[in-house]
Order: C-alpha cells, then sequence, then structure tokens
C-alpha cells in the first residue's frame, strides 16, 4: 500500500511520518500531482496559519487536486479545516470547499489555542470501528469547524464542535491522531485499512 | 471537556539524562529514550526535553536525540534550550519535535517569538518564563535564573501573546526544588492576564500541590521533573487522586 503525505510547506510532518512507521508504514511526503493521484491513501495534515497555507496549496496547483481525489483521504487539523467551505481566518477565505461548513475562531474570552486533551464522541463511523463511544485526543487549534451533516465525531470546549468530519472518501480529525497515544494509533490504522 | 496535563520533564546533557534517575524497571534510566517512554505508558500527558547544556557545538547530538525520541514517542514532545534562531527550530522540527521553549533568547530578542509563530504557527511556540519576587515585584530571570532582566511577569506574558506564543511555561525559581509547592498565587493571576494555556513549574513535591495548581492555581498543565524520576509520585496514582477531586484528567484506557 502507498500512503502519501500531502507535502505544501505547512508544517511538520515528521511525527506522522514516525508514526505511519509504527504502523509498519513507510510514507511518501510529496506534492507531485500524479504521486497523490495514484496513491492508495493520502494524508493531508497541515499546521500554522490558514491563508499561507492556501497559497502554498495553490501555489503547487493542489487546491484543485485534492477535492477530485477518489481514494481515501485524511485531512488532520488544519487539513479539516482547508477541507471546509471557508474560514474566518486572515478574514473571510475560501477553502477547498469539501465540506460544506464555515470554520471560525473559538470566542473571545477562552484560552486559545485550544490545547490538549479532550474528550471526544464519536458516532458510529468506519474510523471508529473497535472504539469505545469516547476517548480522549490531543488538540492544539485557534479556529474550529462548527457541526454539521458530515460531523462524525464532536469535542466540547467553549460548545460543541467538530473534532472529525466525512463525506464520501474525504475524512477528517481536528485532533492529532499521530500524537494521541494508543487511541490515535488505532484511528490510523482504522484509516489505512479502509476498503476502498 | 478539556483535561489537565500532567509533564514529566527531562534534564539532558550530551545525550544522557541528568539529575539521577532511579527506576528499577528500567535498564538505563539515564537514556532519555527509554525513560521517555516509560512516561509516556504511565499516562504522561506530554514530555519536555531541556538540553541544559545545548550550545552549538552539541546540535548535532541534540537533533540525533530528539529524533530516536520521537520515532518512538506517540504523545506530544517539546524540546527547549539554546533555541536562537528560525533555524534551529526548523531543524528541531525536522528531527520530530512538536514544539520548542524559547526563554532567554527571546528575552534578548522579543522579535523571535514573531518570527517562530509567523514560520511555524503559534501552535508549536511555548515561551518559556523564570521569575522571582524582588522588592515585591516578579522579575523575569534570563539565562536560567542566573541574570535579572528589566521585565515584569504579568507584563512579559502578555507581551509573548501578542507576539504570538501559543502556550507559557511558568517556572516560580524560588520554589522550583524545594517540593513545597507551585506560586499557586502568581499562576491564579496569571490565568486572568493572559488566555494562553499556562504551564505551572517549580515546586511540586506532592499530590496535593497538583491540586492546588490545578484548583487555585488555574494551570492547564503542571510539569515536574526529580518527583516523577524518583518516583515519589507515580503519574497513576496522581491522576487518580486528582480524579477523586474532581479534576478532569486523561486515563490511559486499554482499546
Amino acid at each position: 500500500m502507498t500512503v502519501a503525505i500531502v507535502d505544501y510547506g505547512a508544517g511538520n510532518v515528521q511525527s506522522l511520518c514516525f508514526a505511519l512507521q509504527r504502523l509498519g508504514v513507510e510514507p511518501v511526503v510529496s506534492h507531485d500531482e500524479e504521486t497523490l493521484r495514484t496513491a492508495d491513501r493520502v494524508i493531508f495534515p497541515g499546521v500554522g496559519q490558514a491563508v499561507s497555507a492556501l497559497q502554498q496549496l495553490r501555489a503547487c496547483g493542489l487546491d484543485v487536486l485534492l477535492p477530485q481525489l477518489r481514494q481515501p483521504v485524511l485531512g488532520i487539523c488544519l487539513g479539516l479545516q482547508l477541507l471546509c467551505r471557508s474560514t474566518e481566518e486572515g478574514g473571510a477565505t475560501a477553502c477547498l470547499g469539501v465540506f460544506p461548513l464555515d470554520v471560525v475562531r473559538f470566542p473571545a474570552g477562552e484560552k486559545v489555542p485550544h490545547t490538549g486533551w479532550n474528550e471526544v464522541s464519536f458516532a458510529d463511523n468506519k474510523l471508529f470501528a473497535g472504539m469505545r463511544r469516547a476517548e480522549y485526543l490531543y488538540f492544539v487549534h485557534s479556529y474550529r469547524a462548527l457541526q454539521g451533516e458530515h460531523t462524525v465525531a464532536t469535542a466540547q470546549y467553549a460548545g460543541q464542535f467538530s473534532a472529525a468530519l466525512q463525506r464520501d472518501n474525504f475524512f477528517a480529525v481536528q485532533f492529532h491522531p499521530e500524537k494521541s497515544s494508543a487511541v490515535g494509533a488505532h484511528i490510523l490504522r482504522n484509516f489505512l485499512e479502509l476498503s476502498r | 471537556m478539556i483535561t489537565k496535563r500532567i509533564i514529566p520533564c527531562l534534564d539532558v546533557r550530551n545525550g544522557r539524562t541528568v539529575k539521577g534517575i532511579c527506576f528499577d524497571e528500567l535498564r538505563d534510566a539515564g537514556d532519555p529514550v527509554e525513560l521517555g517512554l516509560h512516561y509516556a505508558q504511565q499516562g504522561a500527558d506530554e514530555l519536555v526535553f531541556l538540553d541544559i547544556t545545548a550550545t552549538q557545538q552539541q546540535r548535532a547530538t541534540q537533533h540525533a536525540l530528539v529524533q530516536r525520541v520521537a520515532q518512538h514517542l506517540d504523545i506530544p514532545f517539546t524540546v527547549g534550550g539554546g533555541i536562537r534562531s528560525v533555524q534551529d527550530v526548523a531543524e528541531l522540527l525536522r528531527a520530530g519535535a512538536d514544539k520548542v521553549s524559547v526563554n532567554s533568547a527571546a528575552l534578548y530578542r522579543p522579535d523571535l517569538i514573531d518570527e517562530l509563530a509567523r514560520e511555524f504557527g503559534s501552535q508549536c511556540v511555548v515561551v518559556a518564563i523564570d521569575a522571582a519576587v524582588h522588592n515585591g515585584q516578579w522579575c523575569v530571570y534570563a539565562a536560567g535564573g542566573m541574570q535579572k532582566t528589566p521585565r515584569e511577569l504579568y507584563e512579559w506574558s502578555r507581551e509573548v501573546q501578542e507576539r504570538g506564543a501559543g502556550e507559557i511555561l511558568f517556572t516560580s525559581i524560588a520554589h522550583d526544588g524545594t517540593k513545597s509547592g507551585f506560586a499557586v498565587e502568581a499562576l491564579a493571576r496569571l490565568a486572568r492576564e493572559v488566555h494562553l494555556p499556562v504551564i505551572a513549574s517549580g515546586g511540586g513535591g506532592a499530590p496535593q500541590h497538583f491540586l492546588d495548581v490545578f484548583a487555585t492555581g488555574q494551570a492547564d498543565a503542571a510539569l515536574a521533573a526529580s518527583v516523577f524520576h524518583f518516583q515519589e509520585i507515580s503519574i497513576p496514582a496522581l491522576k487518580q487522586f486528582l480524579h477523586t477531586h474532581s479534576i478532569p484528567v486523561r486515563y490511559e484506557r486499554e482499546l
């Protein structure tokens, strides 16, 4: 199986590579369209600022490619937010539009970034197969997607928000499975084992 | 609900853990890799490495060690010590660190915080602040607590927030190593002054101190070294204690 990690200069992919290696997978880190199009799995990570991340995606032509991918895709953290319709970060910024949701900042008065292990409640979804209905996962983010029809997991912090989304072959998680101990590894393994 | 974090800190020199450590179950308790994994298995919520002698010459050793730890560690991993530039951080992140902790270099050149936040995102920038009370005021110290600066704790904390820090790691110099409890009043005020997560450090010696730092000090995380290294407090027992006192903590659970 080939697992490609989208490399567009938005942050740190080393932790994710190590997490996949612990599961016996050697990922390819690439922004090459053909590599991404033909991989069995594509993981779309990201940390940092949404606007500059989008600029870097566009510079690689990946803003067009990513929403067209047909294999299972997993967005992580900023990856989830960029797969939504828009984000408040940097003013109203159009994103890739896979999920019809708008990403908003946590309300004023809350500690931001939302940093740490938060309880996540899972819907019945392939990504969470073989797991309890709630687990702790590690988050660090300042913006979030509220709930929508594609929400498959929720967390509470200044109200409820989407901890995970799914639409067709697109999966996305706001938490960091690569840094979330055995529970996170289980979710990554479930993603790798999805039938196509 | 977000949980309060328990963070063991390893002081590392030349690739080895310093401060005497005695763990019967570890083959080599001086090996930071084995010790880090041990803490992760015990339910530590993050791990912090401070390379207390990090110099330019020792960078290569530091990176090799960070990489060996990161390969095996499945919880967030922060590295601090001697970080002065965007380039230093890029190398640590490439080795597998998730966050970096900056201290003196940010005091000497505060723009470093802005540069790191812009380049890597606030989520990976922890600003460590060492402070002590002097003439009734919390003064910030540089160079591992050796050098007093004109900065005041709360003013500097607000500034690092404005500059893009993602977390503050506050150490009370007077409490550090005393095992007599954290600087709870200063922490409670810090929680009112900034809206960043605050990691409390210095003084944790008993489970009650951790309860106080969360319940009264309003800290988001508590960091300690020797009480964990010497097994004076075990992380599972500490979390059980906090849980029975209604502090939300993460339990390692079997899948």
